[in-house]
């Protein structure tokens, strides 16, 4: 079958469309004029913008009431579908949100779903998507075998996004229709976790910590290295197990992928867990004791040396400037 | 309090995973463990059945060739007894054929008020089958737990968010994913782990739990290619000698980063 038509699962973040939301709406313009943007919400704010990455439609479903993303906006998608408005395609990000709207929605209309892409494409194959597995270093290539619509979910930054000129896109409603059990969780309090200087998915400099710190007190290293770089702190799976830092702050498979410019590892050893998030940085600086660890493998510049000599010695020396 | 823990088991991710040449599926042969990220439900579990004042924790898994060196540790833990999917014509399955199985297991163990599972396993990390299993249960859900509690018939969770997170309120019965790290899995005691070989697991086919389409053919997809991704070169590697932060100020500095 064709890959005609494409929704993408748009969310917002401080009143625009968030950086991954514009990357799947400009590769899915690549594939077909016919791209509709999917938002659980208000669509007024953004539809602009939606519509200047490739939206010609912006499907909305209001706001939610407290209700969370999954049943709501799955079943509100469901209701389009049902319609007669099927798309052959749905694009998600994956994060929290696009996982449990297309978890719920490969039930209701009983289609698999393929997540952890990195691409997509439609050949003589059909619609196929590109999955990275052992760490990064094996590209798995999916074809969906079944009707659609194609359930696709992509890691931050696969695509670069751009800008199309497209008009604003026309809003349709899309209200969620009476989900029963499965919509019974509620939303009673918001908490934003306020961190300084940028988002570590965003940051042009990444310094993250891992197991070799050897205790909690040390992250404030990476912190304050961070700081002076004008960059993010993130973390290894090892030490947000251990409860050194939150969960936001992960790096790797499970965690956030990231791509900056500069990627400092600190007494990190480069599991594959964490390489999978960060062997897209454009340069990659690690400092770990042993020169065996795999991180040395991927960095432009390793330095087998203590974190606790090296780390304090570079904050004085960048202080200094 | 009656809870059901959805387990998998794993190949150990200390050995480098492989794939079957002939179906390109993940290499899931000899001993399997218990996924890691698994035992912070199980955990959970636990002590949410000891805060309601009592109740049962059940496992329940689907793996290839009745294996069940893994869902052990879960009793070892402290679970009371285990249901196991174990069929040849599952080889394959997809995420959603995985969650209409543990769901049709669920459905044999009488009445659960909570279930719980991880956000995702660490060697396929489809990272959908706990929403997809809460949708076939006809469940409510609170996906991606960094705290949970229950009083009554009400679950409290603090869910992760991209910003933050959110304290949702759910009523039970309901299914929760769990972040690693929510809680600190306890080790098996000896007594646990001679008690876990003589606690029962009850093992089903395909057909038992109600699924017939499952494995490959069911899957709705087919690897069409496998290769390898572009190795990257490494770099300078060097032994500090005390000017190693030196070193990297000048490699910023030609970035100009600083």
């Amino acid at each position: 079958m064709a890959l005609n038509s494409i929704w993408v699962f748009a969310q917002a973040a401080n009143g625009a469309p968030t950086p991954g939301t514009l990357e799947l709406l400009t590769k899915a313009r690549a594939l077909t004029s016919n791209v509709a943007a999917f938002v659980g919400g208000d669509a007024g704010p953004i539809a602009a913008s939606l519509g200047d990455h490739g939206a010609t439609t912006v499907y909305a479903t209001g706001d939610l009431a407290g209700r969370l993303p999954g049943p709501a906006v799955s079943a509100a998608m469901k209701a389009v579908i049902d319609g007669g408005s099927a798309p052959d395609a749905i694009f998600f990000p994956q994060n929290y949100e696009g996982r449990d709207i297309m978890a719920r929605l490969s039930v209701k209309l009983d289609r698999t779903v393929l997540t952890n892409s990195i691409d997509v494409a439609h050949t003589a194959d059909g619609t196929v998507a590109t999955t990275p597995i052992f760490g990064g270093n094996v590209l798995v290539t999916t074809a969906f075998t079944g009707a659609g619509p194609h359930l696709v979910s992509f890691r931050p930054k696969s695509f670069a996004a751009e800008s199309s000129g497209g008009a604003a896109a026309t809003v349709v409603a899309a209200p969620v229709p009476d989900t029963g059990a499965t919509g019974a969780a509620k939303v009673l309090g918001v908490h934003v976790e306020q961190s300084s200087g940028p988002k570590l998915d965003e940051a042009d400099v990444v310094v993250s910590g891992g197991r070799g710190l050897g205790e909690a007190g040390k992250y404030q290293l990476v912190e304050d290295l961070a700081g002076l770089l004008k960059g993010a702190a993130g973390a290894s799976r090892a030490i947000v197990d251990a409860g050194w830092v939150p969960y936001s702050y992960q790096v790797g498979q499970t965690g956030k992928v990231v791509k900056p410019n500069v990627y400092i590892a600190a007494g990190i050893s480069g599991a594959t867990q964490h390489m999978v998030g960060m062997k897209g940085s454009k340069n990659i600086i690690a400092i770990n004791k042993d020169k065996e660890a795999p991180i040395f493998g991927v960095a432009d510049l390793g330095i087998v040396g203590d974190v606790h000599k090296v780390l304090p010695q570079l904050i004085e020396a960048l202080k200094g400037r | 309090m009656n809870i059901v823990v959805c387990v998998k088991q794993i190949p150990d991710p200390a050995t480098p995973g492989s794939l079957d040449a002939s179906t390109n599926a993940l290499k899931r042969e000899g001993k399997l463990i218990l996924d890691e990220s698994d035992g912070y439900g199980v955990e959970m579990a636990l002590q949410l059945a000891a805060a309601a004042g009592g109740g049962d924790v059940s496992i329940v898994s689907m793996a290839p060739n009745g294996e069940t060196s893994g869902m052990r540790t879960a009793l070892a833990m402290g679970a009371s007894k285990g249901v196991l999917v174990s069929d040849p014509s599952l080889a394959g399955s997809d995420a959603l054929t995985t969650a209409k199985v543990l769901a049709g297991a669920i459905r044999t163990m009488g009445s659960v008020d909570l279930v719980i599972a991880a956000t995702e396993s660490s060697d396929g990390y489809t990272g959908t089958v706990p929403e997809q299993l809460a949708e076939v249960l006809g469940l409510p859900s609170v996906t991606f737990a960094k705290k949970v509690e229950v009083s009554g018939s009400t679950l409290k969770a603090d869910r992760q968010t991209e910003s933050g997170y959110d304290e949702v309120e759910c009523p039970l019965p309901a299914l929760i994913s769990v972040t690693a790290g929510v809680v600190e899995p306890r080790y098996p005691s000896f007594k646990g782990i001679m008690a876990a070989k003589s606690k029962p697991i009850e093992t089903k086919t395909a057909a038992d739990v109600g699924v017939t389409a499952g494995g490959w053919g069911g899957a709705g997809q087919k690897i069409v290619t496998v290769a390898q991704a572009e190795a990257r070169k490494a770099g300078e590697i060097v032994e500090d000698d005390g000017n190693a932060a030196a070193k990297i100020v000048s490699y910023l500095e030609n970035l100009k980063v600083i």
